[in-house]
């Protein structure tokens, strides 16, 4: 029986990807370990190699394809004895439509373009970040982050990024991508794998006046540096009585990817937020990973900046401005509600506006706030909706203990205690290290499922 | 590449002579001074005195040039007093007042002064070691001839990234001096019972990093090891090593009891090995000074050491105000 070659996962979120090119045509036998095409992901081009011996029958997705689903048939390996024929008894594979096609617009982006797309909800009140009628551009967040560091690198020779694999590999994810070409080995540094060395390296550096980029391949690998972060970076300006700032940047992927285990699924937010000194910040659309990167890098104090992977690869309206900054310390609320205030950040903000599009529909009017930055955290904002909506459910990814959730509740029992209907309550990952089977990291991470009982449970539906 | 004792030399001429014994007794009497204070409860927390570890910090000094950085652990009073930085403002940081470097919020550990290039002061062991090859970075970065001495001890010559740094620093040419001030004593723990290998100045070689071992009493070949040293660096051949050795006659801290060694082998170094008395021993016989006139610097020091004390006293104490500054600087 012929067998059906699909299309394969190359990384640990990949979901769809591109059919670049075919290296062996109908009628080509293959051998374990050929080359049978090139498939590109979001992050890297990658040979495809076949695993079984047989004959190419037929392909059934032609060169070029864009957005192939991984597990979808793309080619019919026939075996010794069968023929060409023998496709056709099979029943037909659920081939996409060849060509180009646009980019499947995933479901965060409907909600990404802002407040204004979901029906019935009124434009939000609160200030934009551009000015009206500034032209949009599609953009993901990965393009996004990319820029500004390009950006930011062009406008002072003192901005350098260093980190493992960052120059000729052009990044494990991708975001420096074309750095190295642009701003040449100099100023686009590959390091060994030596986290705390290189970690205080680019301290060092800052200190000395320039202005690093030190990127985390992932944020996990920063425990072997935190040292450095916090004890030399962050406390620096205050022990020596303000002489001597440390004007640095330490990003990366930060959070559970997919599929990748306790040791690289760990959510930091809380406890970079915890310390004086540095700056957090936790994006989750294109336009404020741009934006905020950008003051991050001009900023004369450490920033965190947290990242995610799942969100590398997703497209939001980014304002084509020469200059666009977002400044720290200010939310973003994505949409105005009167019945309930969710808050979150970062890859929270999936759960959170999924389960406010879905409350919608029932009827109950969820009011989205994105942090944006956690330290310094926008108190105002979230204070002002809860005293409108009276109801709060927050939303993080991370361990539920000294989360950023705890420090909201706690904040607005001391700041809004007389506003509240109904205890916060927080929706967290579970208290567990992240298992690898599917279905059990499922049940760590937090849900729209929960955010949606949290919100029913607090308006009392 | 090479990894090798120095050759002992002293070609020091009187003047030289002369500004090496002002400058290592003017850190012993600071240091004393300290260490008085500390008892009178004016200084608290951790204090760590460098008394019997002059030689080095001058000797280096002296091959230093202008723009050159330096960066240090917690026992740091020695190399602010020989960078330049004033007895007055490191005696009130001690003390914890207003008049300080880091106005009172830094401590013994914790000062800092852009103005010499002193990049502190720091008091997790290992952890300056790349914090100065990053200053080395900064410098290599711009294109100048500065380098940068980053002191650290014998015990954190143990510490992993200590290792990670060699390796950067050598791999991209860092004009970076490691300078390990080996006084023999991790804290308590001496170094035949924590070091595998004693020969910490070859620690490099794995890295193509050159090392050489320095006797750290002799203050004239500390000096000329650090110009042998800095010629490296500033030909741009990235790392070098110093291991110079040393002693230290106080305990580890303040509240040190000092059960791991016995009296004598202190006693011992004092009489054989001191550094000062080495100087002026130099000075005396090669009769480039008098006893006179080596009293009329003990008097000058004394001075500059009473008026750092009785400035440091004078100085108030930060205002509560101070509590909420210079978390951030002004983005």
């Amino acid at each position: 029986m012929p067998t059906e070659i699909l299309m394969p996962a190359l990384s640990p979120t990949m979901e769809e990807g591109t059919l670049a090119k075919w290296l062996v045509k109908e009628g080509d036998s293959v051998a374990s370990g050929d080359i049978m095409a090139e498939i590109e992901t979001d992050k890297a081009t990658m040979e495809f190699e076949a695993v079984d011996e047989g004959t190419i029958g037929k392909i059934l997705v032609p060169d070029g394809t864009e957005g192939v689903k991984v597990n979808t048939p793309i080619a019919v390996l026939l075996e010794e004895g069968e023929s060409a024929d023998d496709i056709a008894s099979e029943a037909p594979a659920p081939a996409p439509e060849p060509g180009p096609q646009p980019i499947k617009a995933p479901a965060e982006a409907k909600t990404a373009t802002g407040p204004a797309s979901s029906a019935g909800q009124v434009p939000p009140a609160v200030e934009p970040d551009w000015p009206e009628g500034t032209e949009m551009e599609m953009q993901t967040v990965r393009e996004a982050l990319n820029a500004a560091m390009a950006e930011e690198m062009r406008r002072s020779e003192d901005v350098f990024i260093m980190g493992e694999e960052v120059a000729e590999y052009q990044g494990a994810y991708k975001i420096t991508q074309n750095l190295l070409e642009e701003f040449s080995a100099k100023r686009v540094i590959d390091t060994p794998i030596t986290e705390h060395g290189f970690a205080g390296i680019g301290v060092g550096a800052a200190l000395g006046g320039l202005r690093p980029i030190v990127e985390f391949m992932t944020w996990n690998f920063a425990m072997q540096a935190i040292d450095q972060i916090i004890n030399s970076a962050a406390k620096t300006l205050y022990m020596s009585g303000g002489q001597m700032g440390c004007p640095i940047v330490f990003r990366g992927p930060n959070g559970a990817a997919a599929r990748v285990g306790a040791q690289h699924s760990q959510d930091y937010a809380a406890w970079y937020a915890q310390v004086p000194g540095l700056k957090v910040v936790m994006p989750y659309s294109a336009s404020d990973a741009k934006g905020l990167l950008k003051s991050a890098i001009r900023d004369p104090n450490p920033v965190i900046f947290l990242e995610n992977e799942i969100l590398y690869g997703k497209s939001f309206e980014v304002p084509k401005l020469d200059d666009f900054t977002v400044p720290f310390g200010k939310a973003r609320v994505w949409r105005e509600g009167s019945d309930v205030t969710i808050v979150s950040f970062g890859i929270g903000m999936t759960y959170a506006l999924e389960a406010a599009d879905r409350l919608a529909d029932e009827g109950i009017s969820a009011e989205v706030i994105d942090l944006r930055t956690l330290r310094p955290l926008d108190y105002d904002t979230v204070l002002a909706s809860v005293m409108k909506t009276n109801r709060c459910v927050t939303v993080e990814e991370g361990w539920p203990v000294a989360s950023i959730s705890n420090h909201l509740s706690a904040t607005i029992m001391e700041r809004a205690f007389d506003y509240l209907d109904a205890p916060v309550i927080n929706c967290t990952g579970k208290d567990v290290p992240m298992p690898y089977a599917a279905n059990l990291e499922k049940l760590a991470l937090v849900t729209t499922d929960e955010v949606i009982n949290a919100v029913k449970q607090v308006t009392y539906r | 590449m090479a990894t090798r004792k120095s050759a002992k030399k002293s070609n020091a001429s009187a003047d030289e002579l002369k500004q090496f014994y002002y400058d290592m007794l003017l850190i012993r009497r600071f240091e004393e001074k300290a260490g008085q204070l500390y008892g009178m409860g004016l200084i608290g927390g951790f204090c760590h005195l460098y008394i019997g570890q002059e030689a080095v910090v001058v000797g280096l000094e002296a091959a230093a040039k202008d723009g050159d950085k330096r960066i240090t652990t917690y026992r740091d009073h020695g190399h602010m007093l020989a960078c330049g930085m004033d007895p007055n403002g490191v005696m009130a940081e001690l003390a914890g007042r207003e008049g300080g470097y880091s106005r009172g919020k830094g401590g013994s550990m914790h000062m800092f002064s852009k103005d010499k290039h002193f990049y502190g002061g720091h008091g997790i062991v290992g952890a300056n070691v790349p914090l100065g090859a990053g200053l080395a970075f900064s410098d290599k970065y711009r294109g100048n001839d500065n380098v940068t001495f980053t002191y650290f001890g014998d015990g954190a010559a143990n510490q992993g990234q200590v290792y990670e740094t060699f390796n950067m620093a050598a791999l991209w040419q860092l004009p970076v001096i490691f300078v390990i001030e080996n006084n023999h004593y991790a804290m308590g723990t001496a170094q035949k019972r924590s070091t595998s290998s004693p020969d910490i100045y070859t620690r490099g070689e794995a890295f193509g990093i050159p090392g050489e071992a320095v006797d750290g009493m002799r203050v004239e070949e500390v000096k000329a090891a650090g110009e042998k040293a800095t010629a490296h660096c500033r030909a741009g051949k990235g790392p070098y090593i110093l291991e110079v050795k040393t002693y230290r006659y106080r305990g580890h801290s303040m509240s040190d009891p000092a059960k791991y060694r016995t009296r004598e082998e202190v006693q011992k170094m004092r009489d054989e090995k001191d550094a000062i008395e080495h100087v002026r021993e130099l000075l005396l016989k090669g009769k480039h000074a008098s006893e006179a006139d080596l009293k009329t610097i003990d008097k000058d020091i004394k001075s500059i050491v009473n008026t750092a004390a009785e400035f440091a006293k004078d100085s108030p104490e930060p205002a509560p105000a101070e509590l909420w500054t210079d978390i951030y600087a002004d983005a």
